[in-house]
């Protein structure tokens, strides 16, 4: 259909509607990014819904399947019709109406509403629990110095991997979801198969103190899932061949322990310590790039707007996994669509600064208004929203290009310890000292579901990649599943 | 009286006799022998002590395989300390496991109606029969308005004494105390602390559940909290007590 067609028939079809009582607006429908649809000038019945607005979006887009739209005026989405977000001071008659549109994700998940399984198995607290990229096996690490696989559709553990002689702090999924990577608090880092439980290489031993963060390369820059990078205590950062379990390159120039790294799409480390830096290394060679200066403390958590499509990869969810032929190319297409790197950091100090820590060292915006530290923070997976999870009880979010404030979830009655995104951005558990996870709709911006069931203090969630479960473990020693 | 070292010098000079370690293996190979010969035929006294001795023998010997195996069993299990946290709270300083106690005991407290219920639930009440003792004075010995005070009192620094011709309550000097062993339940460990203060239990009557303030080891009063005592002070000579926390 042709657009010019397609807006007559527009037209004349809500001129048959409307009976010629209702008023009409002009308005003009832009993107997220600033790009006017190719319809040019609308005139719009004032009393259109959401739904109506869809429909013309799409066709203007000429989308072959209908895309789920988001529509703002003046920052303020409109909920049901856009009577309702029309100022009172606004000539219709006269003035254009902007209505910005933003695609949201063409699935949904579906809250998750009670605990399916909790799987028993680790003598001591699960300090850490992950999906793999494809959403299709869990592993946890604990204070048993255990790591397990666990079945999530039989909800049954799977293998034992026992190796490390000290409490396993992290895992890490490598993007190809072939290995997973633990470290312990002694300092050494296994591989682990998946599919027969079994470790695979030597361990990769060289840090002095614990390792306090994993990252592996992203999977369009090496399929083979080859390098790993970890920050420990000692200062250091070490990146690590993984086929032949070496240290490759050693990042030192830290002060004080390294919290927390990331590993960007164009090459890049970044790499946030408790000297109160961030500091950016090119891993090709090692050398640092640029330190990122502002935080008056320790700064404990890292977070990019591109670490879902760095995790999820070349998977393609909710779809027919064999469909790609060219997984390089899949990822690398998709992690280009993002754009440029967008990393935000979250402090002792209280705030949060969003950096573009590509291109410049000053930071973009300094977000304030948390009373405690800040422990987590993560990038919705369309990385539009941040939300940071604080000590003070509350969970906030921002906008991502810009910092601004957005709301604050409140309802935890203790300490906020980690969230979780569920992969269509539109909804968020988050994990706290009180024993309780909380599931927050974005669209309401409030409690959408309370799940208790954990005994003590819940330290690690992950929502699968494919939306269908979310796992939590802590300090009861139980692992919990949660289903719709 | 032998003259210098004669026999070791006769060794030095002439050495051992040719059969010296087959002898010697022989003798101590026919050693248990002669000691079961000597503990079947023995009597009276001379069993006695023999016994005795044989009895200490065998208690060292057990003690020293006993700790030879707990050295080999402490090869084998790991060090691996419990109370794993997560990354994000090793630099915190979290008070380790105190809390989910404490949690419990608030519970506790919750649950029953009570507020000074303590880790050892039974204190018995205590007559003032039992704690003070009638000291009988004047010339005659017929005044008896004076108590000796028969358990540990706690004075504090700034106690003065009156003069004891007017003093009704002796406290005698071996048993005051300003220290106590409290031990931490959730750390297992034990501290010598100094007294600050000492709080009547409301549910019995008198100077029965004594609960102390306590300051820490460098004498700066960080934090004072309370404890139970465990033990009877005026039998053992020092206070054991159980921290509340």
């Amino acid at each position: 259909m042709s657009k010019r067609k397609f807006k007559e028939e527009n037209d004349s079809k809500q001129n048959t509607e409307n009976s010629s009582s209702v008023k009409r607006i002009l308005s003009r429908l832009k993107s997220d990014k600033g790009d006017v649809l190719p319809g040019g000038l609308l005139d719009l019945p004032i009393n259109i819904t959401v739904d109506k607005l869809q429909e013309i979006c799409n066709a203007l887009l000429q989308n072959e399947e209908p895309i789920p739209f988001a529509f703002y005026v003046n920052d303020i989405e409109i909920t049901d019709s856009l009577e309702n977000n029309i100022k009172e001071n606004f000539s219709i008659s006269e003035d254009v109406v902007e209505i910005i549109y933003q695609p949201q994700a063409i699935f949904k998940v579906k809250a998750v509403t009670r605990c399916t399984g909790s799987l028993e198995g680790h003598k001591e607290a699960v300090i850490s629990v992950a999906f793999s990229p494809a959403g299709t096996c869990l592993a946890s690490g604990s204070g048993d110095t255990s790591v397990r696989f666990w079945d999530i559709y039989t909800q049954t553990p799977q293998y034992t991997c026992k190796g490390h002689k000290h409490w396993v702090l992290c895992i890490s999924w490598s993007p190809c979801g072939a290995k997973l990577a633990s470290a312990c608090k002694n300092g050494t880092i296994l591989l682990w198969n998946p599919k027969t439980g079994e470790q695979i290489g030597k361990a990769m031993l060289g840090h002095k103190m614990w390792v306090t963060s994993l990252c592996w390369e992203p999977y369009h820059k090496n399929p083979e899932c080859q390098y790993l990078v970890s920050a420990s205590k000692d200062n250091d950062l070490r990146i690590w061949d993984t086929v032949r379990s070496q240290t490759v390159r050693i990042l030192s120039g830290h002060t004080r322990s390294v919290t927390c790294v990331k590993w960007g799409g164009r090459g890049l480390i970044y790499s946030a310590s408790q000297d109160r830096t961030i500091k950016v290394w090119r891993a090709d060679d090692g050398i640092l790039c640029r330190t990122l200066e502002g935080h008056a403390h320790w700064v404990n958590t890292l977070a990019l707007n591109v670490d879902y499509v760095f995790r999820t990869g070349p998977f393609n969810l909710g779809k027919d996994q064999e469909t790609i032929e060219n997984r390089v190319e899949y990822a690398k297409k998709r992690y280009e669509s993002v754009g440029e790197e967008i990393l935000v950091s979250g402090s002792d100090d209280f705030t949060l600064f969003l950096w573009k820590p590509e291109k410049e060292k000053k930071f973009i915006a300094r977000m304030t208004g948390h009373q405690q530290l800040i422990n987590d923070v993560k990038f919705s997976p369309d990385g539009r929203v941040i939300a940071s999870a604080s000590f003070d009880k509350s969970i906030k979010l921002w906008e991502s290009s810009t910092g601004k404030y957005i709301t604050s979830l409140r309802g935890h009655v203790q300490a906020v310890y980690s969230i979780s995104w569920s992969a269509d951005s539109r909804l968020l558990v988050s994990s706290s000292a009180d024993s309780t996870l909380k599931l927050w709709s974005l669209k309401t911006k409030k409690l959408c579901e309370d799940l208790p069931g954990h005994a003590d203090e819940i330290y690690a969630v992950d929502w699968s990649p494919d939306g269908l479960r979310v796992a939590s473990g802590g300090k009861d020693k139980i692992l919990r599943l949660w289903q719709n | 009286m032998p003259q210098n070292e004669y026999i070791e010098r006769h060794r030095k000079l002439y050495g051992r006799r040719l059969d010296y370690e087959e002898r010697k293996r022989k003798r101590e190979a026919r050693e248990p022998h002669k000691r079961a010969e000597r503990a079947r035929t023995l009597r009276g006294l001379k069993a006695k002590i023999f016994n005795r001795e044989r009895r200490n023998e065998k208690i060292q010997m057990k003690k020293k395989i006993k700790s030879h195996m707990e050295k080999k069993v402490k090869e084998k299990s790991s060090n691996v300390s419990e109370g794993a946290l997560p990354v994000y709270l090793l630099d915190r300083d979290i008070k380790k496991d105190a809390k989910v106690l404490s949690n419990m005991i608030k519970q506790k407290r919750k649950e029953k109606v009570g507020k000074w219920d303590v880790p050892i639930p039974k204190v018995k009440t205590q007559s003032e029969s039992e704690v003070f003792k009638v000291m009988r004075t004047g010339k005659s010995k017929r005044k008896s308005w004076k108590r000796m005070v028969t358990k540990v009192t706690f004075v504090g620094e700034n106690f003065t004494r009156k003069p004891p011709k007017f003093e009704r309550f002796i406290r005698p000097m071996a048993l005051r105390f300003k220290k106590a062993h409290v031990t931490h339940p959730e750390l297992k460990a034990t501290f010598c602390l100094p007294i600050i203060g000492v709080k009547k239990n409301p549910s019995s009557p008198m100077y029965t559940s004594l609960e102390l303030g306590l300051v820490t080891q460098s004498g700066k009063v960080v934090w004072g909290k309370y404890a139970q005592v465990t033990n009877n002070p005026e039998n053992d000579g020092c206070i054991n007590a159980v921290l509340l926390v």
